[in-house]
């Protein structure tokens, strides 16, 4: 049984190679084609896969879904310690499956409509399904190294598809950015890795099954991790956090999110795909996997996820709010709400007699519903401005407005996904963004009220966003130049599909939360494993939705009208703070000066010198005394073979006496 | 008589049978040549290529049931799955080299004696077979000079080249001296035991007294001048560049890897007392210590690819044994798979370097400037067989070294491992100028432009694959290491 599931890292990886080595002769018809049936296939088979695990296998003897590992070999043998790669199938690692099927499908399929004439068409196809085959084997990893392998898989396909128009030097700035400063994260992530590795004694993920809570009394203790706690109580935590931090470079948390701004230099599609639903959400991912050993062994720990969490959420709404460029504004949105999948991980904290119930566990299903239902939204929104980018040749607000009139179905998708971000009830976001904040409130009132707030700065910059597209001002000068127009279908489709998604999980999940009725997302995925009906906190429910809809309403007020006084006035009420969102509180401006005037001119320069002097003085030294020394003993290789036999017969004596002594 | 002891011989009988159907082959299908009719090539050289390839696929993997060692001939012949798995390695190599071989034996010059070649060849492979199976020291001395006699007639198979001659004349010259050394030291050990039976030899030898030690000495001198080791290398770069460049390849792979296996079960077998292992640990140091430095400082300073390659095989012999330290299962893992993955990338290396002088007759490292502005396929394919003979990750070279290094770690032998270590980076140096000259360096006049024959391709395609994927696929080590034993 799932033996099949190695087809859903080979068919991406054999199309990769296909359209990598053989592209350039193949026509951009083909090439998508391939590229595009090959994701389809995946996508059919992850759906498949999930419809197995779910109701075909289904709960094991304790009401658990157990973890199965189809494949599994070892890699690298080292010792004791192995490298092994394999599929691990596990609530988490099927829904991201289904996640990443999903919208890489759906991306193959616009990016026919969207780099249609491109230059580098079947490239661009070939990277699509590295990419996608490098994050399917992230998610499906049996350990912790074959998920760093993957994840760095990912962040060169990532760098290689930011980098798509490498003509342009803002591209290629923006990949160099994102590669080095995640790189500059795994780094940690690396260091965490070998210290776990080398005080539990394995890189397993074998802990994924051992968790037990309230009701199954036993306490979870795998032998390994026994060890580590054993060998000193901090280690784990430390390995953890570093782990951590690998895992917020990738999901560009605070502060190290200054790549992802960048990074949509790219082409919307992969922004889409890479920078909002699946990539970015690959630290998420991290936590929720090492959840058990997070609990169990670090939860002193874990208000640094929460903290990092927070901050991230609220700066990035903060700057959200004063972004021109459409682009910018949907990925800080982004780096806001992967906080919110964070924060959730970082506050299901094991209550009482150190177990999770069912009232902490609540977070963890929160942060991964959350990560699915913001993975379709986002998707769509991303999409839906690749359409309004290819209908105005420009990222800026300020290029648009009143665009309705010309594209109805870019304009519906886009609001359903705004009410969906925004948690207006009936939308997919709602429910996750209001289980996120009730585990918040459970865990401090703090966080809970903090959340609220910046979840009402998302509706507010959602719908600014919004009305500055397809209402306001609309610029005439530019449409008269260019009349906008309706994508075509491959581009409307992927909308379609996507808000549809939206849309059912929100109506249902909404409704399945007041009436109370089982099979929604708790069901498949939660911390215990065991079925875990959602049930909304009607007073939290009513409060995020008032919020949210009198943020709307201001939103509406101050940016729906053609003439936007309110707007305008405010800007100049608060010129400095406007000025300072804007220029995102000038994060890359500390970077800059962190890293040229600082590390490069008093740390890198006499290293520089260090190595250019005293290091390759070694080296041309050696390199000097080995010619040197070659042109002294080449006699020894005279052709004269009775000499030849006279070494041979030295040599003999010369083994005997040390063999001897 | 019990005849079901030929069924161990499975490996031996079917090489020998290829044999016997090439000779026939040979005598029927090669037509004398008449006067002012061109000779053309025949079909030869395909029917040993499939006859050879049938026979590595046919003797692949170890038969179930035959994971344990098993004797026969009353001890004189000794089989383990490990056996079968280095022959399989040895008879991959040999294949490699008659895909190579193919254009230069259609040469004018080569034609008529194309049969020689495959047979002859052959003939030696079977002497490694034996070498490798045997369980007394007669046999393997039977072994050895099959394997040795008939490859100076294959050094000197150019015979009318003057370079080709002298090379042949050196290393028989040389290897019976080598031959006669190692007799001696058999007879000592005879002497000191009164068997020649490995198993009864390792029951009957007290380690220390200077006669065992001796024989112990002439032994190792023996098997160091058939894997090339400093101070009994001194034939090896005048053969190597002596000899044809097909033959350079399959000395510098095939018969290396056979001795070097060979000596490590011979060690491990007879040698095994305590103070004894301990005195062959001690020499196969200094051994190592010397091949690795001593072919590094020299491999700097050639300018003939050949001569190069010598030296980076007598290096490379360094790194094999390096796997025999300590005598572990571990060890034996890493020598057997040392010994794939070195093979796929210098016969890659060979058949290039083959491939470039039968069109251009250019063997000279100058000569290779700008290779990469007129043949870019052969260029890069050659940056990669080099790469991975330096170790260069993700390449299969990377991989090897790592698995001998750590067999040698555990083993204990840390400060050889560094020292290892430190030469790795040196001979990256010299890899690199190849690929210098073949990217950066430029050349008024470049090899010109040709296409390699299918044959050449289909070897190439072999070696790149193993190149390529022996080192990735974790599984080629774990399946190896299934098979492995050491000393207890």
């Amino acid at each position: 049984m799932f033996t099949y599931t190695i087809l859903i890292l080979l068919l991406p990886f054999l199309s990769f190679l296909l359209l990598g080595l053989f592209g350039n002769k193949l026509s951009h018809k083909l090439a998508g084609a391939i590229g595009t049936t090959s994701l389809g296939a995946v996508f059919l088979l992850s759906c498949y896969t999930a419809y197995e695990y779910f109701f075909a296998v289904g709960r094991g003897a304790e009401g658990v879904y157990e973890a199965l590992v189809p494949y599994n070999i070892t890699w690298l043998p080292l010792g004791t310690l192995h490298f092994d790669m394999g599929v691990l199938l596990d609530p988490i690692s099927v829904m991201m499956l289904i996640v990443i099927s999903t919208v890489s499908f759906m991306v193959h399929i616009y990016s026919f409509g969207y780099m249609h004439g491109e230059r580098g068409f079947q490239r661009y196809y070939a990277f699509l399904s590295l990419f996608t085959m490098s994050m399917l084997g992230l998610v499906v990893a049996t350990n912790i190294f074959q998920m760093y392998l993957f994840w760095e898989l990912v962040g060169v396909s990532s760098y290689l598809l930011i980098g798509f128009y490498y003509t342009q030097k803002a591209a290629i700035a923006a990949s160099k950015k994102a590669f080095i400063v995640t790189r500059f994260a795994d780094m940690f992530f690396l260091v965490g890795i070998l210290i776990f590795g080398y005080y539990t004694g394995s890189f397993s993920f074998s802990f994924v099954n051992e968790l037990k809570l309230a009701d199954g009394a036993t306490a979870f203790v795998p032998v390994d991790a026994a060890r580590a706690v054993a060998a000193g109580g901090f280690l784990l935590p430390t390995a953890l956090t570093l782990m951590f931090i690998g895992g917020a470079g990738k999901s560009a948390m605070f502060p190290l999110h200054i790549w992802l701004p960048d990074a949509m230099e790219g082409p919307t599609p992969v922004s889409a795909l890479i920078h909002a639903a699946t990539m970015v959400v690959a630290g998420v991912y991290q936590v929720a996997r090492l959840f058990p050993m997070w609990i169990e062994y670090a939860p002193n720990a874990m208000p640094i996820i929460v903290w990092v969490g927070v901050i991230t959420a609220f700066y990035a709404a903060a700057v959200a709010c004063a972004q021109s460029d459409i682009k910018r504004v949907l990925a800080f949105s982004t780096i806001s709400q992967i906080a919110f999948m964070m924060v959730a991980l970082g506050v299901s904290l094991p209550g009482h007699e150190g177990v999770l119930d069912n009232h902490t566990q609540l977070g963890f299903l929160a942060g991964n519903f959350h990560l699915f239902t913001h993975a379709m939204f986002k998707a769509c929104l991303f999409l839906g401005a690749g359409c309004i980018i290819h209908a105005v040749h420009s990222n800026e607000m300020s290029e648009m407005g009143g665009l309705r009139k010309y594209m109805p179905i870019t304009n519906a998708t886009f609001l359903i996904s705004c009410f969906a971000i925004a948690g207006i009830p009936f939308f997919s976001g709602f429910s996750s963004k209001d289980e996120i904040i009730t585990a918040c409130m459970n865990y401090s009132p703090v966080v809970g009220w903090i959340m609220t707030g910046i979840a009402a700065m998302t509706a507010f910059y959602m719908f600014r966003l919004y009305y500055g597209i397809f209402w306001g001002t609309e610029n005439k000068e530019a449409h008269e130049h260019h009349t906008p127009h309706e994508a075509p279908w491959t581009m409307t489709f992927p909308l379609i599909f996507l808000s549809a998604i939206t849309l059912g999980v929100g109506i249902y999940s909404t409704l399945g939360g007041f009436l109370g009725w089982g099979g929604s997302f708790g069901s498949f995925v939660s911390a215990s494993g065991q079925d875990y009906t959602i049930h909304f906190d009607v007073t939290v429910a009513s409060i995020s939705t008032i919020v949210a809809i009198l943020s709307i309403c201001l939103a509406t007020y101050i940016y729906k009208g053609e003439k936007q006084p309110v707007a305008d006035k405010l800007q100049s009420a608060m010129p400095r703070l406007h000025q300072w969102a804007y220029k995102r509180f000038y994060m890359d401006e500390v970077y800059q000066f962190v890293t040229h005037r600082i590390i490069f001119a008093h740390i890198s320069k006499p290293i520089a010198w260090f190595d250019r002097h005293v290091i390759d003085g070694f080296f041309n030294f050696l390199a000097w005394g080995t010619h040197a020394l070659s042109f002294q003993i080449r006699g020894f290789q005279s052709g004269a073979i009775q000499r030849y036999a006279f070494v041979f017969f030295l040599g003999v004596l010369a083994l005997l006496l040390i063999m001897i002594l | 008589m019990d005849y079901s002891q030929f069924l161990y011989m499975r490996e031996e009988l079917s090489l020998l049978a290829v044999i016997l159907i090439i000779f026939l082959a040979d005598l029927f299908l090669c037509k004398e040549p008449k006067e002012g009719v061109p000779v053309r090539g025949g079909k030869i050289g395909l029917i040993a290529c499939v006859l050879l390839g049938l026979h590595t696929l046919g003797n692949l993997i170890p038969c179930c049931g035959m994971e344990h060692e098993v004797t026969a001939f009353g001890g004189m012949y000794v089989h383990t799955a490990m056996m079968t798995i280095v022959k399989s390695v040895l008879n991959v190599g040999t294949l490699v080299v008659f895909l190579m071989a193919n254009g230069w034996l259609r040469r004018e010059e080569n034609v008529v004696k194309q049969g020689e070649f495959y047979l002859i060849t052959l003939f030696t492979l079977l002497g490694m077979y034996f070498m490798i199976s045997s369980g007394h020291f007669l046999m393997f001395f039977i072994g050895l000079e099959l394997a040795s006699v008939p490859l100076a007639a294959l050094v000197a198979f150019d015979k009318w080249r003057y370079e080709s001659a002298e090379a042949g004349a050196k290393f028989i010259l040389l290897a019976i001296f080598s031959s006669a050394l190692l007799l001696y030291g058999v007879s000592l050990i005879y002497g000191a035991t009164g068997t020649l039976y490995f198993t009864e030899i390792g029951a009957l030898i007290s380690g220390g007294s200077l006669l065992s030690i001796l024989g112990l000495v002439l032994f190792m001198a023996g098997m160091g001048f058939k894997i090339s080791l400093v101070p009994f290398h001194l034939w090896t770069a005048d053969t190597y560049q002596g000899a044809p460049t097909v033959v350079t390849g399959y000395l510098s792979v095939v018969s290396k890897g056979a001795a070097s296996f060979v000596l490590m079960t011979v060690l491990m077998k007879a040698f095994a007392d305590t103070q004894l292992s301990e005195a062959w640990n001690i020499g196969l140091f200094w051994l190592i210590v010397a091949s690795i430095t001593i072919a590094n400082l020299f491999a700097v300073r050639q300018q003939n690819l050949k001569r190069f390659m010598a030296f980076s095989a007598i290096s490379q012999a360094g790194y094999l044994v390096l796997a025999v330290m300590g005598g572990t299962a571990q060890g034996m893992t890493a020598l057997v798979y040392y010994l794939l993955v070195y093979m796929v990338a210098d016969l890659g290396a060979f058949a290039i370097i083959n491939v470039v002088e039968q069109n251009s007759g250019k063997i000279n490292i100058d000569d290779y400037d700008g290779l990469y502005e007129t043949n870019p396929k052969l260029a890069f394919l050659m940056t990669l067989c080099l790469f991975s003979l330096a170790g260069i990750p993700p390449f299969a070279g990377m991989f090897s070294k790592f698995f001998v290094f750590m067999a040698a770690f555990n083993a204990g032998y840390q400060w050889l491992v560094l020292i290892a270590l430190i030469n790795t980076v040196i001979s990256l140096y010299y890899y690199l100028l190849i690929v210098k000259a073949m990217y950066i360096k430029t050349n008024e006049t470049p090899i010109a432009k040709f296409r390699s024959d299918n044959y050449t391709r289909l070897a190439l395609f072999i070696c790149l694959a193993g190149v390529v994927l022996v080192g990735i696929l974790g599984v080629c080590y774990n399946y190896i290491d299934t098979f492995a034993y050491g000393m207890e």
